[in-house]
């Protein structure tokens, strides 16, 4: 019972962390791609992979994993929205940055998660 | 001009309830949801998949339906950027490719991130075009709104596009006179129009 709470907590922190940084970084930034969304979805991946990297070498609990990782960095990363933006820019007719926006996404994500879980096994 | 919505309480407050019962909501599909042939991530797959379906259908439906302030708003934000963007991850996505590519599926992890990709994307723009032929610009909601005659233009465009209406309507939604915005002339111009677009819903 306990786990799922701290989910739901965990969650919505991450669901707010996303909200106040993508708003910043809307407020500052104009750019070929919708920016927030990438660094967003980059950090959390790169911050994941270091969750599950410590887990993997068996240093912290599950639950670790799964209230930072599934709770906390799932509520801070979106897909929906990575999919939305791109069909936005698709719309435009702005085929390259629709490309970049989904391509590169994925290309910088898996690096960062590559990076994350090898960071964290050292850790 | 308001402050940004990210800076106002009432916001922050509806996102973070979205987006906790998102989470947990994934949560308990992964529990419930099992793991295909060598680690397919079978839960994640699906809930992201649904949740770009989902939020398409809710933006653009809200879109449609009139200016993104009030009741709108905060359904808005309590369920895209809150309930979808916890729901759906990328995050796990990406670092559940890796693990199976480190396993040595690299097929599967292939396979896994490109259909994701692939389908996201044709999911998120299925709950558009469904949006899009389900919701009808309301003509009156948008006669008795602050909309200038420009934001009416856009909000005619892409209706035009995906349902052919009839010209009549079409001239009347385009060619809405920018003195329509000037204090007095506004109710004259609802009264008038209100009738025929009346008919049309």
């Amino acid at each position: 019972m306990i786990v799922p709470l701290l989910v739901a907590l965990a969650g919505g922190v991450g669901a707010v962390s996303r909200f106040v940084l993508d708003g910043l970084i809307r407020s500052r930034l104009s750019s070929l791609v919708p920016a927030g969304t990438m660094v967003i979805n980059v950090s959390g991946s790169l911050l994941l992979g270091f969750v599950t990297g410590i887990v993997l070498v068996g240093a912290e609990p599950a639950d670790f994993r799964v209230v930072l990782g599934t709770g906390f960095l799932g509520g801070y990363t979106t897909f929906s929205t990575a999919m939305i933006e791109t069909v936005r820019l698709l719309q435009q007719r702005r085929w390259v940055a629709a490309g970049v926006n989904g391509v590169a996404m994925m290309i910088l994500g898996l690096g960062a998660a590559v990076l994350g879980v090898f960071l964290g096994t050292l850790f | 001009m308001p402050n940004p919505l990210h800076t106002r309480p009432l916001p922050v407050l509806l996102v973070f309830l979205g987006g906790a019962l998102g989470t947990v909501s994934r949560y308990l599909l992964g529990l419930a949801i099992p793991t295909l042939g060598p680690g397919f991530p079978l839960p994640t797959f699906l809930v992201n998949l649904v949740g770009a379906f989902a939020l398409g259908l809710l933006l653009e439906g809200l879109l449609r339906g009139g200016n993104d302030v009030g009741w709108r708003q905060r359904v808005r934000l309590l369920l895209g950027p809150g309930f979808m963007g916890g729901f759906t991850t990328y995050s796990s996505l990406c670092v559940e490719t890796v693990l199976l590519t480190e396993n040595g599926h690299y097929f599967v992890g292939g396979l896994y991130a490109v259909a994701s990709l692939l389908l996201g994307v044709a999911a998120a723009a299925g709950g558009v075009w469904v949006a899009a032929n389900l919701v009808e610009v309301p003509a009156v909601t948008v006669a008795h709104s602050t909309l200038t005659s420009t934001q009416v233009l856009h909000l005619a465009q892409p209706q035009t596009l995906a349902q052919p209406e009839p010209p009549a309507q079409r001239g009347r939604l385009i060619d809405a006179p920018p003195a329509a915005d000037a204090p007095g002339r506004l109710d004259d111009g609802v009264g008038e129009r209100r009738p025929d677009h009346g008919g049309i819903q």
